[in-house]
């Protein structure tokens, strides 16, 4: 009975947060590349990057709505379902969660509506500015959002109270917590990369079908110049560091992650695979024999901790999935590298838009970084497990006790229905802003900006 | 933040709950749509934050009402994603159908919302049955009676509903007579009339109401007399809606709506202080503020760096509602919209 409330709190959180994600991400990625684009428009008086601009603001602005309002539920979660843990650990991270509110919602909020109302009323200044504060409105929030989180992976600057409960006793400790940093870098350049993949993604599918075609252009310059930044950054340094420290504090993680059954000198690197728990072994391995010590510890000879160190009741679970959620992240991440090191190549010879070998997998990577981002913080979830705040709570001690399976259920079933809803009308709207696309007279009269093409 | 929330939000929900009696044409709804469309989000904003807000200083309070209140609060989330999305998606298409539904939505989702957050106070009045460990657990309904074993919804708190039904509608005919002119004006003028004199009568009957659900809601009061400053600032301020309403001061009579909201979350809270969540059968089980309270660190990290958030936030507002000031129509910029 209790197992199955337990699964379903897991569900339901993990649920209603990684539909929420999938906002977020372009949220973020987009702001900053909105920036970039009213930046360009202003500094080279080019008036293609303001439409452009505009353009992208449309995509944004619905982006933004689904991410606020799937978002709402997500500050609610902890003391419905997870009331055990919200108790004991609200005197910390609390904390953080309150101050996105305050520092980074109400300038999200206030500067968002300057920005989609507000371009007649404002000067070219001004409203360069508006953008940008919602860039650094969106990135604040990202970042408590990751302090948050990274406590739970890596208590830092912590006591306990006598009646049980934890307090924050450094706040400063508490918000430049290594962890968190490293694992701000890392997830901030993937949404930047989930951005730029769909700015290229729709700049190929409009140069392909010769249709708005120099603004296709416009994105697919943007996108892959800022794309293959992120692309890059995403693996070294952020993912590198991340992946060493997560090694020094988390190394059963980092052994269900690999697959690693038994400890190792010269441990080898799994690129493929499925891990099977009876036997404790790799199920058809493709292995790369010491990448793995050496990515660890700079050395061929460093001796990896494998499962086999940690007692059953520590170990990451569900196991396979957390083995997947690594390996697709890091084997799409590698891809990325290579398409857009391609897609770069080709643009700076001048030879990208006439490329259309290069231009279908620009057109349909698209969903990959999305696929990706998910995958990671599946990694990151799972492989924290059986503890939701490492070391000091067990996940099967935090979830709120009074509430049953059969209403956990209730309400996951109905965020399944809503979300499901959401999605289509999401998917309806963008394809009609993608279909019409930016040759929008976006400053015309009347508040349906959208509704007046120009054919 | 509660206050502000209330005062803030509680203008547009009105507004939506008003959408359908007092918009005659598409332009008329617009233009409804339009007098909030640049601040609602920012309004629900302040429920965000206080929530965080809780969960940081009152972490044991956070956990037992959010767990023990989970379907209503489920519930309550999901008509706060209708409502988002109704107001932003409504514009999206000019489809009869699709404005028409969303038009529907966001009634619906506004009219439900104020019905929860007044049964939700009046549920925080009345006491919920709390466990020696703190929490507990409420059906949606079970017999409609204040009794030993309540739900979520009994008379009571339908009668909490109501209130805030009417006030909230009252709020937004009134912001309404601020923001807009014409057919629209008169029809917010007229609307505010009726829903005073309907506030008028609830307010009324629910103060007994309280003292027969809570008796002893009154021994604050006995005990410090000048709270009773309290009942007097709502009646004064319900005065001053009719009062001013008629002389057609809009700014005024909105400014006295807002002062009879806040005033009457104060009241209440004066009347549970110093419990946050009574309990309904044992008062040694009261979740009281010494109870809840966080560790003297985190509050003390936590009042500075939220004094100077609220500056800020109250900075952005001032500069949006200045920018947005007026009334409202249907020229100017769209950008994205």
């Amino acid at each position: 009975m209790s197992v199955t409330a337990l699964l379903l709190h897991r569900i339901h959180f993990a649920f209603t947060i990684t539909f929420h994600y999938l906002f977020p991400q372009l949220t973020m990625g987009l702001a900053l590349l909105i920036v970039v684009l009213k930046t360009i428009a202003i500094r080279y008086k080019d008036d293609r990057y303001n439409q452009a601009a505009r353009f992208w603001s449309k995509l944004f602005a619905i982006n933004f709505v689904i991410g606020v309002v799937t978002g709402i539920p997500m500050e609610f979660q902890f003391g419905t379902n997870w009331s055990q843990f919200a108790r004991y650990t609200g005197g910390v991270i609390g904390q953080p969660l309150a101050m996105e509110g305050v520092f980074s919602f109400f300038l999200e909020s206030a500067f968002l509506g300057l920005f989609l109302f507000g371009e007649k009323r404002l000067s070219v200044g001004m409203h360069w500015a508006s953008a940008f504060l919602v860039f650094v409105g969106s990135w604040i929030s990202g970042f408590f959002i990751i302090v948050t989180n990274a406590w739970m992976q890596h208590p830092v600057a912590y006591r306990v109270l006598p009646n049980g409960a934890y307090e924050v006793t450094s706040f400063w400790g508490l918000l430049t917590n290594p962890w968190g940093l490293l694992q701000y870098a890392h997830n901030m350049s993937g949404a930047v990369i989930t951005g730029s993949f769909v700015m290229c993604a729709v700049g190929a599918f409009y140069v392909l079908e010769n249709q708005f075609a120099e603004y296709g252009k416009v994105f697919l310059r943007v996108g892959v110049i800022v794309g293959l930044i992120s692309c890059v950054t995403q693996i070294f340094p952020t993912g590198d560091l991340h992946g060493r420290y997560v090694a020094k504090h988390q190394p059963a993680a980092v052994a269900g992650m690999e697959g690693l059954f038994n400890s190792q000198r010269g441990a080898g690197i799994v690129l493929m695979g499925q891990p099977n728990e009876e036997k404790q072994t790799i199920d058809n391995p493709l292995v790369v024999n010491d990448v793995l010590s050496f990515l660890i510890y700079g050395t061929t000879h460093g001796e990896v901790t494998g499962l086999d160190q940690f007692p059953r009741d520590q170990w990451p679970e569900p196991l396979p999935l957390l083995f997947f959620s690594y390996h697709i992240m890091a084997g799409l991440g590698t891809y990325f590298v290579l398409l857009m090191a391609v897609a770069g190549f080709l643009l700076w010879r001048g030879k990208l838009f006439r490329t259309r070998w290069a231009l279908w997998p620009l057109l349909l990577s698209f969903p990959l970084p999305y696929i990706a981002n998910t995958a990671g913080w599946m990694t990151a979830e799972i492989g924290r497990q059986p503890w939701v705040v490492y070391g000091l709570i067990r996940t099967s001690d935090g979830y709120s006790k009074y509430v049953s399976a059969g209403n956990g259920l209730f309400t996951l079933l109905g965020f399944m229905g809503i979300y499901a809803v959401l999605s289509i009308l999401f998917i309806v709207l963008v394809y009609r802003i993608i279909q019409k696309g930016p040759e929008v007279t976006g400053t015309g009269t009347a508040s349906t900006g959208t509704s007046m093409t120009v054919a | 933040m509660m206050v502000a929330y209330v005062v803030l939000d509680g203008f547009d929900l009105g507004v939506g709950i008003l959408h359908p009696f007092l918009a005659r044409t598409e332009e008329e709804k617009q233009l409804m749509m339009r007098s909030i469309g640049p601040v609602w989000d920012g309004n629900e904003v302040w429920l965000l934050a206080a929530g965080g807000t809780l969960y940081f200083a009152f972490p044991l309070l956070y956990a037992s009402a959010f767990s023990g209140f989970y379907l209503a609060l489920m519930i309550v989330l999901w008509l706060l994603i209708m409502r988002g999305i109704s107001i932003e998606l409504r514009m999206q298409m000019e489809i009869g159908v699709w404005r028409a539904f969303f038009d529907g939505l966001f009634f619906l989702s506004s009219l439900l919302l104020a019905v929860f957050f007044g049964a939700a106070l009046a549920n925080v009045i009345r006491g919920v049955p709390l466990g020696a460990d703190g929490y507990f657990f409420l059906p949606l309904w079970t017999n409609w009676r204040v009794g030993p074993d309540p739900g979520i919804l009994d008379w009571y708190t339908v009668i909490g509903g109501v209130v805030a039904l009417v006030a909230l509608a009252l709020h937004g005919a009134l912001y309404l007579v601020v923001k807009t002119e014409g057919g629209l004006d008169q029809r917010s003028r007229a609307a505010a009339r009726v829903l005073w004199i309907a506030l008028l009568a609830l307010t009324v009957v629910s103060l007994p109401a309280t003292v027969f659900a809570r008796p002893d809601t009154l021994a604050n009061y006995q005990r410090y007399p000048f709270a009773l400053a309290v009942p007097a600032v709502v009646l004064l301020a319900l005065g001053g809606i009719w009062y001013f309403s008629r002389r057609s001061d809009d700014r005024r009579a909105f400014a006295c709506s807002c002062a009879y909201l806040s005033v009457m979350l104060v009241g209440a809270a004066i009347g549970l202080y110093p419990r946050l969540l009574p309990s309904s059968t044992d008062a040694s089980r009261d979740i009281t503020i010494q109870k809840a309270l966080s560790g003297p660190h985190t509050l003390h990290v936590g009042l500075a760096w939220w004094a100077f958030g609220m500056c800020l936030a109250l900075m952005y507002f001032v500069i949006v509602y200045r920018m947005f000031k007026g009334k409202v129509s249907l020229e100017g910029g769209g950008y994205g919209h």
